[in-house]
């Protein structure tokens, strides 16, 4: 996406620097890294509905993602760069590479054409904002009422919930540990200024 | 005064402070010093310093009592300017270098208190007093309110803003332990030996509890090693686990359903300043598997005559400054006790150097080991005598001891006169069951200790040690290795059968309960017996209040205040109880107790608030163009959470100056709104058409493809809920709008239909509201604006109508441009993906700049659509309005069923006389009605007078040079025509109803 005109939610801003200017941004030089923030930027994310119950249905999409949907409550599947988030018994979300939705989306429709499913694209609804590092999880317990210890949260575990006052669907991608958060784009702004202020006493760098 | 008059060898009482480490610090304006690990009270005792306040009523003198959270009188404020805190118990401040404390409640000082002829007063100062004062006249409150505030106060809040951070968290655990004693240690030691993830807080700063400071457990041994060694195995080989937390510092002060408890962190309360990003204290919202409660006991004193002298305090607590600080309570102590524990205590105290005046002892028959022990180090025990009175005047220096009769109800004989300058005072061990009777534990009464005991609960939690009526180190040491495992268990862990900690047994002698300690006058008369010393209440109070009628302790509690303050009793209450049983002869476990509720010790705001303060207090939600709206300096409106623009002042233009320019150029030129706020849902499937039929009064399945249609959404009760325009995008595809605080509202109550109503209707719904940015152009030259940004839809009038929806690209963006209208001009309401927001209204802006495009805000957006009648669900109606009512016949369809239609044929309903949505026009085009004024048809020199309605939109519309009105009036569309009034405080407006249609009522001006 090297379209200068498209911005995502929080262009603009690093893990230095928040929106408002309030007291407790970080003074330059903080960042030993505790904690890593990064806003994946224009994400591909198509929300799908369907009748986990249809094989035909599970079919269609295996073909069209190849990989099969995750049909466990609050659990994520994937291949490659795209990711199928368990958000109902009818429902998920697929994140794809910025600007691979399009191409999802079309592949999705065809496989379902003739099924009562549906494929929208949200891509700009929500924005992605990773969190990583030694005190990621430090950091959303104070916001996430969710345990997300290693014995009962892992890798390939999704939650809606809050953090602060942000809805957000987490989703582990690894054990380091790794969150994606994705969390409305409206609130994004204000979920990056309360994580950065979180991550303050740990130490924040900027990721990727 | 000498430096640490009162601190004791340290050979003899090394304590857990360190000398090698002094710290200065001020009380009341004079320094002092004191070491590491101290408190500020027992830094105090170690300089002398008994007299620390005033009390609240009575202004007495009054000295330091405990040695922990359960401490009545010693309250200061601690430091000053920003961080000056109010209340915090000396007990449990930290010393630190450069603190600074005062004493509350007195004026001019501690030592000469002007409030103190309150307590010469004393007689016409009983219990209810202020309910018997100042009830009358009743309009005379406010200005005692303000005089008894100022003499009772307890201490400044500060005026300055925080400086400090404080954070809040969630933890989960599988077994919490609160209380770090010998129970608590034992409890997590058995859990975390499992598997179990614990955590185990305790409120004090080192974590042992009595085996710190009491003399049970200094000195003792467990499974062969002095205790304290095996407390530091403990915690060690707890710090090593990486499943334990170890809060030290933390009061677990709330205990909720379902094991949710309350944690209060004090994170840098102990240094002067917090660490950069450091949080001052912190907020744990911990949700348990298993609670073990080892909350331990708190000492109770006895009630007798001017038990409240500086200088009196409980025995424990005298032992614990000497055995845990090195800090000597006084140079001859005389203990007052009805147990045996207070021997153990005069023991240690005598063995680390401190003089014993004697010991009185209410058992007439007092024997056993520790009596023993004490005549063998030639203390002399008064067996079966009593305190009658004491005396000094800012500290003790005497008191008069008499002996019982059998019955303990009077006393008898020669008075003899003890000098001495401390009393420690023990009337037995309450369990600590503050954290059990939250939980909704229930107490049961135990009369031959005088005790409340847990009894049944239904919360996964058990309780060790101590608080639960075990009194010998052994048996805590058992009952916690034992809850400990018994909790892990029951969260799904296997425990190791492993022995407990081992410690000896000792059997103490009963007690003798003795509510109020007779003296050689009448109750009342000659001197005090506190029960309550922070509120002053007396055991006369209780009778007098009995008297008086309040027999319930639940009435007691609130006519006498006893149990209330920032201590909640924890000394007193059980006295309370008892005497109040006592007077009226019933048994104290029938009388009952008041309910325990959180917080167990007072929690400051700032840690509940945390850092929800500021810029964080609550989410900001801004569109993908707030930048562009900052930049031009807009004024923003809070609409929910949303920061929308209210309007786009030009320099020294007032609110009514912008808005006036900017609804002119949407009718003369061409305006331009950021809508991106609306809700909007994707709805698809075959069933979509047949599901809106449903939902909206109007039909849906007759719409063309391409073509948009308003509809009003009802409630069950057939009152309107929500409105907008939806779309069809394809057969089996809808793009629904919602008002922009309905959005989410809107989404839940289709999916509730469609999930638990009509769950045969194959639909399913999408939010895109903030998938696409918006940008709604209106005015005569709205077509003119889009053609020069260049769209590839062909925008003439015909082929893209009123009402109807192309895809094209605007200025070279993917759009979806929707032509509808909510200001009755031609419009376009241009959607595109939100990244694209900011690209797309920057080429609106540039290219309508030839047009005068003028931006307009939300009070704008409110006039011109005012100006054509359009309702603002939830501004004109309220829950309580049909579509009828607001004149919309033609929405509500008579041949197919929605949800409400059958509510809009009820009688009431359906009667012609509802309140009705019609206009209102000043005779004075000049004057604007506020809205929610009353509409009335007769005016009266005074209300009452029969009201037909209110104002519900009013504005000043520059278009039409006058002001207007949207009205709900009874009988409104019967009244069009005639005059009615909105009577305000100072004057009437005359006002004319009329069509609520002001500008084009025909229409035409929609199509340019």
């Amino acid at each position: 996406m090297a379209d200068p005109s498209a911005l995502s939610p929080l262009a603009g801003r690093s893990p230095s620097s928040r929106a408002d200017g309030a007291a407790g941004a970080l003074p330059p030089g903080v960042g030993q890294g505790g904690v890593v923030m990064a806003e994946r930027a224009l994400v591909g994310k198509l929300v799908l509905r369907g009748d986990a119950d249809d094989a035909g249905f599970r079919d269609a999409v295996r073909g069209a993602l190849g990989f099969d949907l995750p049909l466990a409550a609050n659990t994520a599947s994937g291949a490659e760069s795209t990711t199928a988030l368990w958000l109902g018994p009818n429902e998920w979300l697929v994140a794809t590479a910025p600007g691979a939705e399009t191409a999802a989306a079309v592949s999705l429709k065809v496989a379902l054409s003739g099924r009562h499913a549906s494929v929208t694209d949200v891509s700009d609804s929500r924005t992605v904002i990773r969190l990583s590092g030694a005190n990621a999880r430090d950091v959303l317990a104070k916001g996430c009422p969710i345990d997300l210890h290693p014995r009962v949260f892992g890798p390939g575990r999704v939650a809606q919930s809050l953090v602060a006052r942000a809805g957000v669907i987490l989703h582990q991608v690894d054990e380091s540990p790794t969150f994606d958060l994705y969390v409305v784009a409206s609130f994004a702004g204000y979920l990056w200024d309360w994580l950065v202020d979180a991550a303050a006493e740990f130490g924040v760098a900027a990721g990727r | 005064m000498s430096e640490q008059s009162h601190r004791l060898d340290a050979a003899a009482a090394p304590g857990r402070i360190d000398r090698g480490h002094p710290l200065r610090f001020v009380f009341n304006g004079r320094g002092y010093e004191g070491f590491a690990g101290d408190t500020l009270a027992s830094a105090l005792i170690a300089n002398g310093v008994h007299l620390v306040g005033r009390s609240f009523k009575y202004h007495r003198p009054r000295g330091i009592v405990g040695s922990g959270s359960e401490e009545p009188n010693a309250l200061v404020q601690l430091r000053t300017g920003e961080r000056t805190e109010p209340n915090v118990r000396a007990t449990q401040a930290e010393l630190f270098d450069g603190l600074i404390a005062s004493s509350q409640n007195c004026w001019p000082s501690v030592g000469f208190d002007l409030g103190a002829i309150n307590d010469m007063a004393s007689r016409i100062l009983p219990a209810g007093f202020y309910y018997k004062t100042f009830m009358w006249p009743p309009s005379a409150w406010m200005f005692y309110e303000g005089l008894i505030r100022r003499a009772a106060g307890l201490g400044r809040a500060p005026d300055d803003p925080d400086p400090d951070r404080y954070e809040k968290r969630f933890a989960h655990c599988d077994v919490l332990v609160v209380g770090a004693g010998p129970a608590g240690l034992a409890a997590a030691l058995a859990a975390a030996r499992a598997g179990a993830r614990v955590v185990l807080c305790d409120e004090q700063a080192e974590m042992g509890g009595q085996l710190l400071a009491h003399p049970r457990g200094v000195g003792a041994v467990i499974d062969g090693r002095p205790a304290l060694d095996w407390a530091s195995a403990a915690l060690g080989e707890l710090a090593s686990n990486k499943d334990v937390t170890l809060l030290p510092r933390t009061t677990c002060f709330g205990y909720y359903d379902h094991n949710a408890l309350a944690l209060a962190e004090r994170v840098a309360d102990h240094v002067a300043k917090p660490r950069q990003f450091q949080p001052r204290q912190r907020l744990w919202k911990l949700r348990a598997r298993r609670v073990v409660l080892a909350t331990g006991a708190i000492e109770r004193p006895l009630v007798f005559r001017d038990n409240d002298r500086p200088g009196i305090m409980l025995a424990g607590s005298a032992a614990a400054y000497g055995m845990r600080y090195g800090a000597a309570v006084g140079r001859r102590v005389l203990v007052f006790t009805n147990n045996d524990s207070a021997y153990r205590a005069a023991l240690a105290l005598f063995d680390a150097g401190v003089g014993i005046a004697g010991i009185v002892d209410l058992r007439p028959a007092a024997s056993g080991k520790p009596v023993e022990d004490a005549r063998a180090r030639g203390i002399e025990v008064l067996a079966g005598w009593a305190l009658t009175a004491t005396d000094g005047p800012s500290k003790v220096r005497a008191a008069l001891a008499m002996q019982l009769d059998e019955a303990g109800a009077g006393v008898q004989g020669p008075i003899r006169r003890i000098e001495c300058d401390a009393i420690a005072m023990s009337g037995g061990w309450n369990p600590a069951v503050h954290l059990y009777s939250q939980a909704r534990g229930k107490l049961r009464y135990d009369g031959a200790q005088g005790i409340f005991l847990p009894g049944r609960t239904e919360q996964a939690l058990a309780v060790a040690g101590s608080c639960n009526g075990a009194w010998s180190l052994g048996a805590c040491l058992a009952e916690g290795a034992a809850a400990g495992a018994a909790a892990a268990e029951a969260a799904g862990f296997t425990a190791a059968s492993a022995p407990a900690p081992a410690a000896a047994e000792e059997n103490d002698s009963p007690a003798r309960l003795l509510w109020v300690v007779p003296s050689d006058r009448p109750l009342g008369e000659g001197g005090k017996h506190f029960v309550d010393f922070q509120n002053d209440v007396t055991a006369a109070d209780i009778g007098l209040a009995v008297r008086e009628g309040y027999k319930s302790v639940e009435h007691l509690k609130r006519y006498t205040t006893s149990g209330m303050g920032t201590d909640q009793g924890k000394l007193g209450n059980v006295h309370a109880l008892g005497i109040l049983a006592e007077v009226t002869a019933a048994e104290p476990g029938a009388v009952g107790t008041t309910t325990f509720r959180p917080p167990y010790t007072p929690v400051g705001f700032g840690t509940l608030a945390g850092r929800d303060v500021g810029a964080l207090a609550d989410p900001v939600r801004t569109t993908a163009m707030h930048g562009w709206h900052v930049a031009a300096g807009a004024v923003f409106e809070d609409v929910g959470q949303w920061k929308r623009p209210h309007y786009y002042p030009r320099p020294g233009e007032s609110l009514h100056d912008a808005v006036n320019r900017e609804v002119k150029a949407a009718r003369t030129g061409v305006g331009i709104l950021d809508a991106s706020t609306l809700g909007k849902i994707d709805i698809q499937g075959p069933d979509a058409a047949e599901f809106l039929n449903r939902i909206y009064t109007n039909a849906w399945t007759k719409l063309e493809i391409g073509r948009a249609r308003y509809g009003f959404m009802c409630r069950e009760d057939g009152m309107v809920f929500d409105d907008g325009v939806t779309t069809r995008l394809a057969a089996g595809h809808f793009h629904m709008t919602t008002t922009t605080g309905g959005a989410a509202r809107v989404l839940s109550w289709l999916e509730e239909w469609a999930q638990t109503e009509w769950p045969e209707l194959r639909v399913y719904m999408t939010s895109v509201t903030e998938q696409w940015a918006v940008a709604a152009i209106a005015g005569p030259h709205a077509r003119a604006l889009l053609a020069k940004v260049g769209t590839g839809i062909d925008l003439d009038a015909k082929a893209f109508p009123f009402m109807a929806m192309r895809e094209g690209n605007v200025a070279g963006i993917p759009a979806r441009v929707f032509r509808i209208s909510f200001t009755g001009e031609l419009s376009y309401e241009i959607n595109v993906p939100a990244r694209y927001g900011m690209a797309l209204w920057q080429a609106l802006m540039a290219a309508g700049a030839e047009f005068g495009i003028t931006p307009y805000g939300t009070e704008a957006m409110h006039v011109l659509r005012a100006e054509k009648g359009f309702v603002i669900v939830g501004q004109d109606t309220d829950g309580t309005v049909t579509p009828i009512d607001l004149g919309m016949d033609w929405i509500v369809s008579k041949a197919k069923d929605f949800i409400g239609k059958r509510s809009l044929s009820r009688a009431d309903t359906a009667r012609g006389d509802r309140k009705q949505l019609v206009g209102l026009l000043t005779d004075d085009p000049r004057v604007v009605l506020p809205e929610g004024g009353q509409i009335v048809a007769e005016l009266k020199p005074e209300p009452p007078m029969a009201m037909l309605g209110h104002v519900t939109s009013s504005y000043f519309s520059a278009n039409l040079d006058r002001s207007i009105a949207l009205a709900l009036v009874r009988n409104g569309r019967q009244r069009i025509g005639a005059a009615l009034h909105v009577p305000l405080a100072d004057r009437n407006i005359r006002v004319k109803v009329v069509e609520p249609k002001f500008i084009d009522p025909e229409g035409r001006r929609q199509d340019g």
